[in-house]
């Protein structure tokens, strides 16, 4: 190539004027495509890292420290998330159900709502911010700096050497987060109730006991390892498609973060949806659950 | 180049009759250990590389022999790291192929590319040690991945490696952040050595370091060189690399810069023929010539 030829303006240079845009329907379709590789990606991506759960990949120690990232450095977030939704429900509610004579059926109200649907749900929530996120800047990091490859050459699959413990991790701790938020939020919304309203103990326990039963609770528990399956593959694989530098990583955390909210509501309608269709479906006559 | 020592640093001003511009054929260095007969243990065929509409690779094709060692050089974003990533199976050509001893690395099952994998050393540009594993840990990490060997032969093993990269044994219970720049690099080189590797990968080995940190890195990759018979490619943009460990240097020039159908490698030969190229863009490459870069700027 002659030299003159290198000062020539670069033949992938943009025109001076772009053409006009692609228009609506077709941005539309673009994303719409790319959101669908994405998806197909993640789904490749989960289904290697579930994967690993059952393989000799799997190693004890990367499982420990991940069950203590998840679980015991998210007890203190958690058990203050947990009691302040009892307390705040509590003093929503009271107002309401006093006015029409139903203080005792507080603990009934809050309580299923804390069992079936907060627990769980801001459980996971706390768990996409706090842990997700850092999940995903972490790995994130590992990729940027070659660490994920440096894996994959010493002769390890980084997805299940790196994936699968946290995953794993997830749906083992976020359940136990679960039980505990909704132990603060009881213990936060029945302190409001019976010490601050002084409602009546007996029927206030009494419609709790009623209306809240080891089917709630299993529900809660059944949506909580959902939940916390998806955050941890959510932010594993934005880990490990995050784009270069500082602005990637942080980019990775906050769509792990976006991602896993959105899901997690998406799947609460669908597994509420479900559930209920399930729990009709166990007791059709009496639309009273008999556990 | 002399005949006695093949790692012997090649001076860069030999008196060589400029050929004509463009690719030059596949070569053997002169004095490159490589026997008649015998088979690239590393070939690029035609290989070309997209990410999304950014085209970074296109038609790439050379060769690798054995106990050869290649500089891969070019300007930043010609598509240098891209193509050592393509040679372990880390990243996947849109077109052609990479073979190794002659199987295509990307239809490779799974466990295929696992073993060969762990018959690469490759040392990272930043050395990719992992931050929460100490240095003893992060040399022993393939040897223990790979398994069949007991704990006190990967301790001698891993104090082995360290020892010949030059580190301290007090250096062993270091985590990556206590090490400076260049002692990375060694550990690096310690890790990607501790599985005996047939082809050695360097990226950038030398960018970042000091003076006497490089020296010393070069004269590592020609010591490992000596030791044991293998297959090297360096990335690199330092020529006192390049003059001292390569055989044979391939060139890549940016696609960016180039026009529809000019080859991306614009030199491929023995490292004493650089400096006297014809290819005007080999030689201003080599003298660190950006006289015609800012004249495009004003």
């Amino acid at each position: 190539m002659a030299t003159a030829d290198l000062s020539a303006p670069a033949p992938v240079a943009a025109p001076a004027r772009p053409p006009a845009g692609p228009g609506l329907g077709s941005r539309l379709a673009t994303t719409a495509g790319d959101a669908l590789v994405t998806l197909g990606d993640w789904s490749a991506f989960a289904a290697r890292a579930v994967s690993g759960t059952v393989t000799r990949h799997l190693k004890a120690g990367e499982l420990v420290t991940a069950c203590v990232t998840v679980g015991v450095n998210s007890l203190g977030v958690i058990s203050i998330t947990g009691l302040f939704i009892g307390m705040v429900l509590a003093v929503q509610a009271y107002n309401e159900l006093h006015q029409v004579g139903l203080d005792t059926s507080l603990g009934a109200i809050i309580h299923m709502s804390v069992v079936r649907e907060l627990g769980p749900v801001l459980t996971a929530v706390m768990l996409a911010g706090r842990v997700g996120s850092a999940m995903a800047a972490q790995l994130g990091t590992m990729r940027v700096t070659e660490q994920i490859d440096a894996l994959a050459c010493l002769g390890v699959d980084p997805v299940r050497f790196l994936a699968t413990p946290r995953f794993l991790a997830a749906i083992l701790m976020v359940p136990l987060l679960t039980v505990f938020a909704d132990l603060m939020g009881l213990f936060g919304s029945t302190f409001i109730c019976l010490r601050v309203y002084q409602i009546e103990p007996y029927h206030y326990w009494r419609h709790t006991q009623n209306f809240v039963g080891p089917w709630d609770v299993g529900v809660g528990l059944v949506k909580s390892v959902a939940f916390g399956g998806v955050v941890a593959l959510i932010a594993c694989h934005r880990g490990f498609h995050s784009r270069a530098g500082a602005e990637g990583v942080g980019r990775a955390a906050t769509e792990s973060f976006v991602a896993s909210f959105v899901v997690i509501l998406a799947l609460d309608f669908v597994m509420a949806m479900f559930l209920n269709a399930l729990t009709d479906a166990l007791w059709p006559h009496t639309g009273v659950r008999m556990v | 180049m002399p005949d006695g020592d093949p790692t012997a640093p090649v001076p860069l001003t030999p008196a060589a009759a400029p050929g004509p511009p463009g690719p030059q054929p596949v070569l053997v260095a002169a004095d490159a250990p490589a026997g008649p007969g015998e088979h690239p243990v590393i070939a690029v065929r035609g290989v070309s590389v997209r990410f999304g509409r950014q085209e970074v690779l296109r038609d790439l094709s050379f060769d690798v022999m054995p106990r050869q060692t290649v500089a891969l050089i070019g300007e930043s974003g010609s598509g240098k790291s891209v193509t050592l990533k393509l040679l372990v199976g880390l990243l996947r050509p849109t077109a052609g192929e990479v073979l190794f001893e002659g199987k295509p690395v990307h239809a490779l099952p799974e466990k295929d590319l696992t073993a060969l994998r762990l018959r690469v050393g490759f040392l990272f540009q930043g050395a990719a040690l992992f931050d929460s594993l100490t240095v003893f840990d992060n040399v022993a990490f393939g040897i223990r991945a790979k398994g069949g060997v007991g704990e006190a032969e990967v301790a001698a093993r891993v104090r082995d490696r360290l020892r010949e990269v030059g580190l301290p044994e007090n250096v062993e219970r270091k985590v990556p952040a206590e090490l400076s720049g260049g002692m990375k690099k060694r550990v690096g080189l310690a890790r990607a050595l501790a599985l005996d590797p047939d082809v050695m990968l360097y990226d950038e080995p030398t960018t970042g370091l000091d003076p006497i940190m490089t020296d010393l890195i070069n004269e590592l990759i020609l010591r490992t060189r000596r030791k044991r018979p293998i297959a090297s490619i360096v990335v690199t943009h330092e020529m006192r690399t390049v003059q001292k460990t390569a055989d044979r240097v391939v060139m890549l020039y940016p696609l960016a810069r180039l026009g529809p159908g000019e080859p991306q490698v614009v030199y491929d030969g023995p490292t004493a023929g650089l400096a006297t190229a014809a290819d005007p863009r080999v030689r201003q490459f080599v003298e660190g010539d950006a006289r015609e870069r800012l004249a495009e700027t004003e």
